[in-house]
C-alpha cells in the first residue's frame, strides 16, 4: 500500500483564495493547543501574540520597520519564483547592497550633500544587482544550479562584510571593535513620525505597486508567468529563458540590495559584522505566503512581522521561550503549503504498486 | 474594520491594566544575546537574574527576552521593556551598545546597565568582569598538565576582550613553561556548538591535549571528554558535560552586581559609571579544581589567591609582543585602557591576529 498525490480534476477557485486564511486558522488552532499545553490561557496568549503588536502606535511603527525589508526582498523573490528561477541567495544580495551603498559614508565620510542619499541607494541597488548577476550568469553560461550558487554566495558576502568591518572599514575610534563609523546627516535615511519608520517602507510600497503592474499588465510579466508554468510554450512564443533568468535575478537582487542599504542607513546606522537576522531567508517564506503576488507579499510581510513582535511580547509578558516564535512560523509555513497542495491535489491510497 | 480595531484596543488596554495592577514592584528587565539554555554566557546572566529574584523577590519582578540578535532588533526589544514600565534594564552583550544608548536617550527616567561596553550616559552604566584573570590561572594549569606542550584555543571574535584572554592564558602558561605552544581557531560566533566542536577536533588533531574556549557552548569540552583530552569550562561550571575532562571553569558571577545595582535603584542612589571587577570583587571565580594532581590544584589555588590579593598582576612586565617589540617594560603593568583596547598578541602565540 502507498500514498500518491493526484491532481484534482478541478480545483475550486474559491478554496484557492481561502487557502491562506485556512492556513492562518490552522496555525492559530495549533498555537492555542501549544499555549494551553504550556499551562497558559490560550486566548490571552494569542491576544498577546497577535493583538499586542497592533495595539500602540509605537509597535505599529516597529512592525513597519520590521516588515519593510521582508516586503522589499519578498516582492523581488516572488517574481523569481513565478518564473521558476530559484534565487535562494537574497541574503547575500542584501549584504552586497549594504556594502556597496556604505562605500560613501565609510570611505567619503566627510561628504555631506543632498546627493549623498540617492547615491547611496543607487549604489545599494546596483550592488545587489551585480551580486545577483553572478548566479544568473553561471546559470545561463554553464547551466549551474542557481539554488546552490546563489546560496553559497550568501556566505561569501557575509564573510566579505565581516572582513571589511574588522579590517579596512573598522571605525578607527572604535577601540578595535568590529563596526564602521556611524552614518551621519545625509548618510542616514529620513524617518517619519516619532519612531524608526524610514524611507525603506515607502520604497517597499513603491516596489510592490510597480511589480504588481509589471506582472499583471505587461508583456514582460506575461513572459515570466508563461515561462514559469509552461517553459516549452514560452519557448514557442519566442520568450528567452536566459533573458528571464537575468531579469529575475537583477530585479530580486536589486531590491534585496536596496533593502540592505536601507537597513544599515536606517535602523542600524552603521555597518556591523551581522546586519540581518536572516531577512533574505525569511523573505522566501514571505514570497510563498503571499502566493507569489506582490500585494500578497505586502500582507505576508506584515503578518510575519507581527509574529516576530508578538514573539517578543509573549516573552516579555508571558515568559515563554523565543523558540515559540520559530515554532509558530514553522507551523504557519507548513499549513500554507499543506493547504495549497491539498486544494490542488488529493491524496489517494493505492493498494498495489501500479504503473505510473 | 473599525469595530474590530476597537475590540483590539479594548483588549490591549485590558492587558495593560492587568499588568499595572499586578503590584508596584520595580520591574527589572534583561536582554540576552543567546538562549538561557546555552550553559555559558547567557545562562550565567540568567543565574544572576534568578539570584536577584531570590534576594529581592518581594521588591522586584524580573523579565527577560532571549536570543535577541545584535542590531536593529535589539533596539526594539530594549524599547519594549522600557515602555513596559521597567525601571532597570540590563543588556548583556557588547553588540547591544548603540541600541542601549539610543533607547536610553528616549527614556531618561529608566536606568540601563550595559555589559562589556565602553560608552556611558547619565542613565547608562557599563559593567564587565576581568575574565583574563581566570585565564591566567587556567594557562598555568594547562602548562603543568599538558603532555604535548600544546593547547588549543577556540576563540570567537578578535575583539580586545578575547585577545586579552588569549594573552593572559599564554602568559600564565609561559610562567610555567616558556616553550609552551598555543594554537588558536577563530569560529566567528559566540555560540555555535557545531562549529565549536569541529574546531576542538581540529585542534586535538594538531596535537593539542588541552582545549580552552572563549565561546559559550559546552561542545568543545564534550569533544575533549570523548577524545581523552582535557579542557576548561566557560562562564559557568560545565562539569556535568565533561566529568572527566573539565579541570576547572572560569565562572562569571553577576549575581552580586545585579543585586547591588537593583538595591541602588530601589534606594534612589543609582548612578552611572563603569565597573570592571575581577577576582577581588568576586565577579570572576574558579570552579572546583578537578581531575588534577594535588600539587597542580594547590598551585592554581595559590595563583588565584595572589591575583585576588592584588599581589599578582596578569599584565605586569616584562611582556614582549609577537613581533619582538616590548609591550610592557619590566617593573610596570599595563594600564586598564590598554587592556581594554588590546589588539596584539604576546610572543609565543602560534597564530596571526585577524586584522
Amino acid at each position: 500500500m502507498r500514498l500518491v498525490l493526484e491532481r484534482r480534476t478541478e480545483s475550486s477557485p474559491r478554496m484557492l483564495l481561502l487557502s491562506p486564511l485556512l492556513a492562518i486558522g490552522l496555525t492559530l488552532a495549533s498555537g492555542a493547543v501549544i499555549f494551553s499545553s504550556l499551562g497558559l490561557d490560550p486566548l490571552l496568549a494569542l491576544a498577546v501574540y497577535f493583538v499586542e503588536p497592533l495595539s500602540s502606535l509605537w509597535s505599529i511603527e516597529e512592525l513597519i520597520v520590521k516588515a519593510a525589508p521582508l516586503v522589499l526582498i519578498g516582492a523581488g523573490l516572488a517574481v523569481c519564483y513565478l518564473a521558476n528561477v530559484w534565487n535562494i541567495g537574497a541574503e547575500g544580495q542584501f549584504t552586497a547592497g549594504a556594502i556597496a551603498g556604505s562605500i560613501i559614508p565609510v570611505m567619503f565620510h566627510g561628504w555631506q550633500s543632498p546627493a549623498v542619499l540617492p547615491a547611496m541607494l543607487l549604489l545599494g541597488a546596483a550592488g545587489g544587482m551585480a551580486y545577483g548577476a553572478i548566479p544568473a550568469f553561471l546559470k545561463n553560461r554553464f547551466g549551474a544550479n542557481e539554488i546552490l550558487t546563489s546560496l553559497m554566495l550568501v556566505y561569501v558576502a557575509q564573510l566579505g562584510l565581516d572582513w571589511l568591518v574588522r579590517g579596512p572599514w573598522r571605525d578607527p575610534a572604535g577601540f578595535n571593535f568590529p563596526q564602521s563609523v556611524a552614518f551621519e546627516g545625509w548618510q542616514a535615511l529620513p524617518t517619519w513620525g516619532g519612531g524608526r519608520v524610514h524611507l525603506g517602507a515607502l520604497l517597499a510600497l513603491v516596489a510592490v505597486a510597480v511589480l504588481a503592474v509589471v506582472l499583471s499588465r505587461t508583456l514582460r510579466g506575461f513572459e515570466i508567468r508563461v515561462l514559469g508554468r509552461a517553459p516549452r510554450a514560452g519557448g514557442f512564443a519566442g520568450f528567452g529563458r536566459e533573458r528571464a533568468v537575468r531579469f529575475c535575478f537583477l530585479v530580486s537582487g536589486g531590491l534585496a540590495g536596496l533593502a540592505g542599504i536601507c537597513e544599515v542607513a536606517g535602523p542600524s546606522g552603521q555597518l556591523q559584522p551581522t546586519i540581518s537576522p536572516g531577512y533574505g531567508f525569511t523573505a522566501i517564506i514571505v514570497a510563498f505566503l503571499g502566493r507569489l503576488n506582490p500585494v500578497g507579499v505586502l500582507l505576508a510581510g506584515l503578518l510575519l512581522g507581527v509574529s516576530y513582535l508578538g514573539g517578543e511580547a509573549a516573552q516579555a509578558t508571558l515568559g515563554v521561550s523565543d523558540k515559540i516564535v520559530r515554532v509558530f512560523q514553522g507551523i504557519l509555513l507548513v499549513s500554507i503549503l499543506a493547504c495549497d497542495t491539498l486544494i490542488v491535489y488529493r491524496i489517494r491510497i493505492v493498494a498495489r504498486i501500479g504503473r505510473t | 474594520m473599525k469595530k474590530l480595531l476597537g475590540g483590539f484596543l479594548a483588549l490591549a488596554m485590558g492587558l495593560a491594566i492587568a499588568g499595572a495592577s499586578a503590584e508596584d514592584k520595580l520591574k527589572v528587565g534583561f536582554i540576552y544575546v543567546g538562549p538561557v539554555g546555552d550553559h555559558g554566557w547567557t545562562y550565567q546572566h540568567d543565574q544572576g537574574r534568578l539570584a536577584l529574584e531570590q534576594a529581592l523577590g518581594d521588591k522586584v519582578t524580573t523579565t527577560f527576552i532571549e536570543s535577541v540578535s545584535e542590531g536593529p532588533d535589539a533596539e526594539r526589544a530594549i524599547e519594549r521593556l522600557a515602555r513596559d514600565g521597567h525601571g532597570l534594564i540590563f543588556t548583556t552583550s557588547f553588540g547591544f551598545m548603540e541600541s542601549t544608548l539610543k533607547v536610553a536617550e528616549r527614556f531618561p527616567e529608566v536606568k540601563f546597565e550595559h555589559a562589556t561596553g565602553y560608552k556611558q550616559a547619565p542613565n547608562v552604566a557599563t559593567y564587565s568582569a576581568r575574565f583574563y584573570e581566570g585565564r591566567y590561572v587556567i594557562g598555568q594549569i594547562a602548562a603543568r598538565t599538558s603532555k604535548t606542550g600544546i593547547a588549543g584555543y577556540i576563540a570567537s571574535f578578535p575583539i580586545p576582550e578575547v585577545v586579552s584572554g588569549i594573552n593572559a592564558f599564554m602568559l600564565g602558561a609561559q610562567s610555567v613553561n616558556p616553550e609552551f605552544k598555543l594554537k588558536v581557531v577563530w569560529v566567528n560566533s559566540w555560540y555555535d556548538p557545531g562549529k565549536e566542536a569541529d574546531a576542538a577536533k581540529v585542534l586535538i588533531g594538531q596535537g593539542a591535549d588541552i582545549i580552552t574556549q572563549h565561546t559559550d557552548s559546552s561542545a568543545p569540552l564534550q569533544i575533549a571528554e570523548a577524545q581523552g583530552a582535557h579542557g576548561f569550562g566557560q562562564a559557568s561550571d560545565m562539569i556535568k558535560f565533561a566529568p572527566k575532562a573539565q579541570l576547572t571553569s572560569i565562572l562569571d558571577n553577576w549575581a552580586d552586581y545585579y543585586v547591588e545595582r537593583t538595591k541602588a535603584v530601589l534606594d534612589g542612589t543609582w548612578a552611572s559609571g563603569d565597573v570592571w571587577g575581577g577576582m577581588a570583587a568576586g565577579m570572576v571565580r574558579m570552579a572546583t579544581y578537578t581531575n588534577l594532581p594535588e600539587d597542580v590544584a594547590k598551585a592554581a589555588a595559590e595563583t588565584e589567591a595572589r591575583i585576588k590579593s592584588g599581589e599578582l598582576l596578569v599584565f605586569a612586565g616584562p611582556i614582549k609582543k609577537q613581533d619582538g617589540s616590548v609591550a610592557v617594560e619590566a617593573g610596570k603593568s599595563l594600564p586598564d585602557p590598554d587592556i581594554l583596547g588590546m589588539n596584539w598578541y604576546v610572543a609565543g602565540v602560534d597564530d596571526t591576529l585577524p586584522q
